[in-house]
């Protein structure tokens, strides 16, 4: 299968690129660009949260003026950066560098596939990605500023927004557009470009991860992207879908023809948005447990069992929603139906964090970088997975709902959860893609500095929550609650600029790697899965020679065998 | 009246139904503590013991692992135990508080709007006068309808004051977006949600000077939309009523 492929020019091969690994690597840069910003939009409310009114140092001046006074924050602004913290984080960043990245580079390696099943598709995936970023970026600079109403842009409130809010919903209807288009494309490659003798039980974790991801994609979205039209059409062409009748704000009428329901939106939003919890922590668990196999030197405890309940895990998070909307009036039969389902799916959950941890159990551990962050990410998911036990029960969640609880147990799996489980993956594959080897000191310095700063982000806010201080406040010492845990706000921001100083040796690392280190070997992890079967990095159709497989994905330390990982594409000599 | 004492955990609870929900968060928190504990020991255990080093080879036969059949079961029973015996009779009991009217309840209507709370109490009548949105104006802020005689002697303040003791129905609207009435002290957060009326129950079991805040996004004063929230002595709170009343300047006739 050696046909030439002809040299393609610059703009084909890079820009308008087909290539799954090239649509990848854009995605990746993109995706982590859009965590930056996002991550900047943070570190400017912590500066007002832990100096309620203080001049923004450096920065300030050079501000809006519809956003500071005299280089002090004001409450339209931040609640612009909330919003599109959120969203960036969530949408623009988290998602597509764990799917439109992370699975796009290697899920069709994987497999032992040429290329994902429809290119031009990934391509176009891609570019409705960019253009919804840009659109959301953009709004940034309209006269009333970028959206202002949470992450989860809340009617009516979201309805008589500014217009940076039809930026937001233009925006988001190109977002999910990218990725309806990227999960078909996902579960078609998945289903049928699986090398010869690749079944269904030898597909690594990682693959499995995605399939399911990609399921949840293509059944949540179509939800939420109906309900954006909607909240469009309410603030455009004056519908009323989600306005009842009779609302009066700021002292006038509301000039609606009424009749609609708020709690609509709620139910749409969170109909979409609980799998969407899922497809940010499912993708980062598929990596945590190639990365454990590799390292632990052992196939994966319970490999069955975690699969099962992976797709347990998948039809389970569409039951679940409306353990967000306790609050809203919901009956008892309501409340106990969303109460027992929140608590059989985090069974599951367990279960795979359990046979993971199992997986350690008689192992030979490499200390390797991604290896750090996959042994940071176990207990770190697992704050944020216990923390949603109070969460998911009415009772405790009457009092800690929409509290710095709930921010801190969220922020937990996503954050040293999801985001670790990514900088693994980028270690983990950063030989593959670039052909050369990262850093192994500035790695650990990275890590370790990460890993005590994201604790130091999250766990005051955990504490926060419960002394019953509210999420979104622009300054929550007004309250009297608020004022005397001031003292874990201000650690809360330290830790969150002092994170930010820690991704620098990440930074250099990245780019320094890239053209100083040595080259790597084909298989520098000495890992048994199909993406370490191509040349380094991997041409244009990846594989020399059409791959065939021979065994499960984690066959490592097999009693007999000459080396201590027998790799999915040899013949083992029986 | 004390000065309440915030911390770094629950603030202070002065509701009679807070305990059973303060009692559900500490036993919640045990429960995640001793789960967690348990994990980083068994991580850290393991991680020294089968650390690579020369001479040292992973086993491939997997474990037959007793403990992870009985770490599953044990979380499962656990949430079933925490579920049945303890979330749910406690949602079920402060459902049914809200459901049951209960004897001698006072009666508050709220008017939540962009960023200030209305709090309604029916005048001496013991009854609320007719309200709809039509009649909101900048005097009239409860939408109280002026052809209502019911409503003349209405009280309507922006600070929500009760009496200790007695039980308390609090009637919530909201004029223009969804908020949410929150008092810590109370254990009770309630979205108020515009098009609908949600009622919530609420009983004091100690005297103080609060505050009641808005928990959800409602906008740029979000954070500034707070309210006193005082519970007195039932003398003391008669003594303000009649206060607001000679207020009205009803008295005369």
């Amino acid at each position: 299968m050696s046909e030439a492929h002809p040299e393609l020019g610059f703009w084909r091969k890079y820009v308008f690129a087909t290539d799954h690994k090239v649509i990848g690597i854009q995605y990746g840069i993109s995706a982590l660009v859009f965590l930056f910003i996002g991550f900047c939009l943070m570190m400017l409310m912590r500066w007002q949260l832990a100096y309620p009114g203080e001049a923004i140092p450096l920065i300030g001046g050079l501000l809006r003026e519809s956003w500071v006074n005299q280089g002090a924050m004001l409450p339209n602004f931040y609640n612009q950066l909330g919003a599109m913290h959120g969203t960036i984080m969530v949408f623009m960043g988290i998602v597509p560098l764990a799917v439109g990245a992370f699975g796009n580079f290697v899920v069709p390696l994987q497999i032992g596939a040429r290329d994902m099943a429809f290119p031009r598709l990934n391509m176009m995936s891609y570019q409705a990605f960019i253009i919804g970023g840009l659109v959301m970026l953009t709004s940034f600079l309209l006269p009333g500023g970028a959206a202002s109403s949470g992450w989860t842009s809340y009617a009516p409130l979201a309805v008589i927004a500014t217009t940076g809010q039809t930026f937001w919903l233009i925006g988001m209807i190109f977002l999910i557009a990218s990725s309806l288009l990227g999960a078909i494309n996902f579960i078609v490659t998945i289903v049928h470009l699986r090398a010869e003798g690749l079944t269904f039980f030898r597909l690594p974790f990682f693959v499995w991860s995605q399939l399911v991801t990609a399921f949840l994609l293509l059944l949540a979205f179509p939800a939420l992207q109906a309900a954006a039209v909607f909240q469009l059409m309410d603030r455009l062409v004056g519908t009323s879908f989600f306005l009842p009748s009779g609302l009066v704000v700021g002292g006038e009428p509301l000039a609606a023809v009424g009749g609609g329901s708020p709690l609509l939106w709620q139910h749409l939003f969170w109909f979409l948005a609980h799998p969407e919890v899922y497809v940010l922590i499912l993708p980062g668990m598929g990596i945590i447990a190639e990365v454990i196999a590799n390292n632990t030197r052992k196939p994966l405890w319970g490999y069955r069992t975690m699969v099962y309940s992976l797709l347990f895990l998948g039809f389970m998070s569409f039951t679940v929603w409306a353990h967000h909307m306790f609050l809203t009036g919901m009956g008892t039969t309501m409340s106990t139906f969303f109460q027992a389902t929140t608590m059989i799916i985090s069974i599951p959950s367990v279960i795979i964090l359990s046979c993971l941890l199992i997986t350690l159990w008689g192992g030979s551990i490499r200390f390797s970088v991604p290896m750090l962050f996959a042994l940071a990410f176990l207990p770190m998911f697992g704050i944020g997975g216990l923390t949603g036990l109070p969460l998911g029960l009415a009772v405790p969640d009457v009092y800690l709902h929409d509290s710095y609880y709930i921010i801190g147990h969220f922020h937990y799996i996503v954050a040293p959860g999801t985001i670790f489980a990514l900088f693994a993956g980028i270690y983990h594959w950063y030989p593959k893609v670039t052909g050369r080897a990262m850093n192994v000191t500035l790695g650990k310095i990275h890590f370790w500095l990460s890993f005590l700063f994201m604790n130091g982000i999250f766990m005051p806010m955990l504490f926060e929550g419960m002394a019953g201080v509210s999420r979104r406040l622009f300054d929550p010492t007004i309250y009297a609650h608020g004022a005397a845990v001031h003292g874990l706000t201000v650690m809360t921001s330290w830790s969150a600029w002092c994170l930010a100083l820690a991704q620098i040796p990440f930074v250099i690392n990245f780019f320094w790697s890239m053209r100083k280190q040595e080259r790597a070997e084909e298989n520098p992890w000495q890992a048994t899965t199909l993406e370490w079967a191509t040349p380094t990095p991997p041409p244009h159709g990846n594989f020399p020679e059409t791959p065939v497989v021979y065994c499960g994905p984690y066959e490592y330390s097999v009693p007999g065998a000459a080396r201590d990982f027998s790799p999915q594409f040899v013949k083992q000599e029986v | 009246m004390n000065e309440p004492q915030y911390g770094w955990w629950l603030p202070p609870n002065v509701s009679v139904s807070g305990d059973e929900v303060d009692n559900l968060l500490n036993i919640i928190h045990w429960f995640m503590l001793v789960l967690f504990v348990g994990w980083s020991i068994f991580i850290v255990y393991c991680l020294v013991r089968f650390r690579q080093r020369p001479g040292h080879v992973a086993i491939y036969e997997p474990i037959k692992a007793a403990f992870s059949k009985w770490l599953e079961v044990g979380v499962g029973v656990a949430e079933v135990v925490v579920l049945i015996a303890l979330a749910m009779p406690a949602w079920a009991a402060i459902k049914n508080i809200n459901s049951q009217t209960p004897t001698d309840p006072l009666i508050v209507r709220v008017v939540a709007e962009q960023f200030k709370w209305l709090f309604h109490y029916p005048g001496r009548d013991g009854e609320f006068g007719r309200t709809g949105a039509e009649f909101f104006s900048d005097d009239n802020p409860a939408g109280l309808d002026p052809d209502d005689d019911v409503g003349v002697d209405d009280i309507t303040v922006r600070g929500l004051h009760i009496p200790v003791g007695r039980p308390v129905i609090v009637r919530l609207n909201s004029k223009d977006v969804i908020h949410s009435f929150k008092i810590p002290v109370m254990r009770l957060t309630q979205d108020v949600v515009p098009g609908m009326e949600i009622a919530v129950w609420m009983q004091a079991k100690d005297t103080g000077k609060f505050q009641v805040g808005c928990a959800q996004l409602c906008g740029i004063g979000h954070y500034e939309m707070k309210a006193d929230f005082v519970i007195e002595s039932p003398k003391d709170f008669q003594k303000w009523l009649d206060e607001e009343h000679a207020y009205l300047g009803l008295d005369d006739e």
